[in-house]
């Protein structure tokens, strides 16, 4: 009897214990650029809306970039070439960085739509009550915009964080990564790629269903 | 009193107003009708600062409206305005509506504003309408919620800019009687309107605009009975 040594063991509980280790990680890298890429975004909409020569000449062309390199470019690019700069991040860091770009690039737009969707004739009437324009921006246009625009910033928002995958090619554990190694371990890549869709389906369906819901309280 | 001298308006190239002279006292209600484009809805903007002018001055209880100086966000707290279009905050109930100004503007706390909004509310009519939505109410009620929202700023002047123009010619009436309201309460007020019998019977003065220019005006039995201007009685003739 020869004794062998097991390179492949198969899927057991402690895997889908990893496997949901790593979906936080996901949810975590995503609900940190995802939040401060919208606050980003959201400012720089308003300053593309305002059109100030200086601020469109020179945000609108990175915002350009951002939204037109593949995400997987910018990531590799970002995180080997950043230290040249002085700037060692680590994977998670370097992919939070990009990723937060990535959705200010995707949100400056949505949030330009949503200022533009607030006809003149109502900012004009709430300055005529003696609104400051900061009083307008945050009482009328915010609210008013951010409910038009509200389905297009959730289609960023799931975008996002199924993109949030490909911070897997710095070498950051997350749901894609974990999965991979996993892949490796037990060579069922059927049963758990499935089980890796599953988890992203888990995160990215509530969120629709709550976007749903507001829409239908805001309608009626 | 609202004082315009010399006033000039330029849009471009377009010379919108050409020289306006003018002084409405308080309580008085004055209407300002004439041919569209004829520059009556950009006056009143220039009355508020909603546009800015070129030339002339613009004086409200003695302050210039458009100097450098002026705080238009105070300023325009005394002149309520009502637009075409009703431009009611579809985000917020009726209620709400009316009482976000008084709070954010004036700062009111939540039960003043509440209060203000529910008296204005009621005083046009809208007593029973505080938890509804604005697209739930008709054309002719969201004019009257601009109406309430603009008085619960409590002030002393009010602009009409062809209040009733967008409105379904059945909604016309139910607006017109609040601002006949308005007029009887004594607020000092300026409706550019299309409404000729409105501006007949509700007026102290009518003025007539013709291309950027204030030709005629006077007590609403001389400017309808007796217009001096030859193109006043072309534009009368015409709207009968």
């Amino acid at each position: 009897m020869q004794n062998s040594i097991s390179f492949f063991t198969g899927f057991g509980i402690n895997d889908l214990w990893f496997l949901g280790e790593a979906a936080l990680k996901t949810l975590w890298i995503s609900v940190l650029s995802i939040s401060v890429g919208t606050l980003l975004g959201t400012f720089f909409g308003w300053v593309l809306h305002e059109g100030k020569l200086a601020a469109t000449l020179t945000i609108a062309p990175v915002l350009d970039v951002f939204r037109s390199v593949p995400l997987i470019i910018q990531l590799v690019l970002f995180y080997n070439f950043a230290p040249i700069i002085g700037l060692n991040f680590d994977p998670f860091l370097s992919g939070v960085v990009i990723l937060t770009f990535y959705t200010a690039s995707l949100v400056a737009n949505v949030a330009r739509g949503g200022i533009e969707a607030v006809p003149q004739s109502m900012r004009r009437a709430s300055r005529s009550l003696g609104m400051s324009y900061w009083q307008d921006l945050f009482h009328v246009v915010l609210p008013i915009g951010g409910r038009a625009v509200f389905p297009a910033w959730i289609g960023v928002v799931l975008g996002v964080m199924k993109d949030s995958a490909l911070v897997s090619v710095l070498g950051y554990v997350e749901l894609l990564k974990a999965s991979q190694v996993l892949i490796t371990r037990t060579q069922e890549p059927l049963l758990i790629l499935a089980i890796a869709g599953a988890f992203y389906f888990a995160l990215s369906y509530p969120i629709s269903r709550y976007a749903n819901k507001f829409e239908q309280r805001w309608s009626k | 009193m609202i004082q315009v001298r010399d006033l000039h308006k330029h849009f471009g190239d377009l010379h919108v107003l050409k020289g306006i002279n003018l002084d409405v006292n308080k309580g008085e209600v004055l209407s300002v009708i004439g041919s569209s484009g004829s520059g009556k809805s950009t006056l009143l903007y220039c009355l508020n600062s909603l546009e800015q002018i070129q030339q002339g001055s613009v004086h409200v209880d003695g302050i210039d409206v458009h100097a450098k100086s002026t705080g238009v966000n105070t300023l325009r707290q005394k002149l309520g305005m009502v637009f075409q279009q009703w431009n009611s905050f579809p985000h917020l109930t009726v209620l709400e509506n009316v009482a976000l100004s008084p709070r954010i503007v004036k700062g009111k706390s939540k039960e003043e504003a509440i209060a203000m909004a529910e008296k204005q509310l009621k005083h046009v009519g809208l007593g029973d309408k505080f938890k509804h939505y604005p697209n739930s109410l008709s054309g002719g009620q969201q004019q009257r919620l601009a109406i309430a929202r603009a008085l619960a700023m409590e002030p002393e002047y009010m602009l009409f800019d062809e209040a009733t123009s967008a409105l379904d010619p059945e909604k016309v009436g139910e607006v017109l009687d609040t601002m006949r309201l308005l007029a009887e309460e004594g607020m000092t007020m300026i409706c550019v309107t299309h409404e000729m019998g409105f501006a007949k019977e509700v007026s102290d003065r009518v003025a007539y605009f013709h291309n950027g220019i204030m030709e005629e005006i006077g007590p609403p039995e001389q400017l309808f009975g007796s217009p001096q201007s030859e193109h006043t009685r072309k534009f009368l003739a015409n709207v009968r």
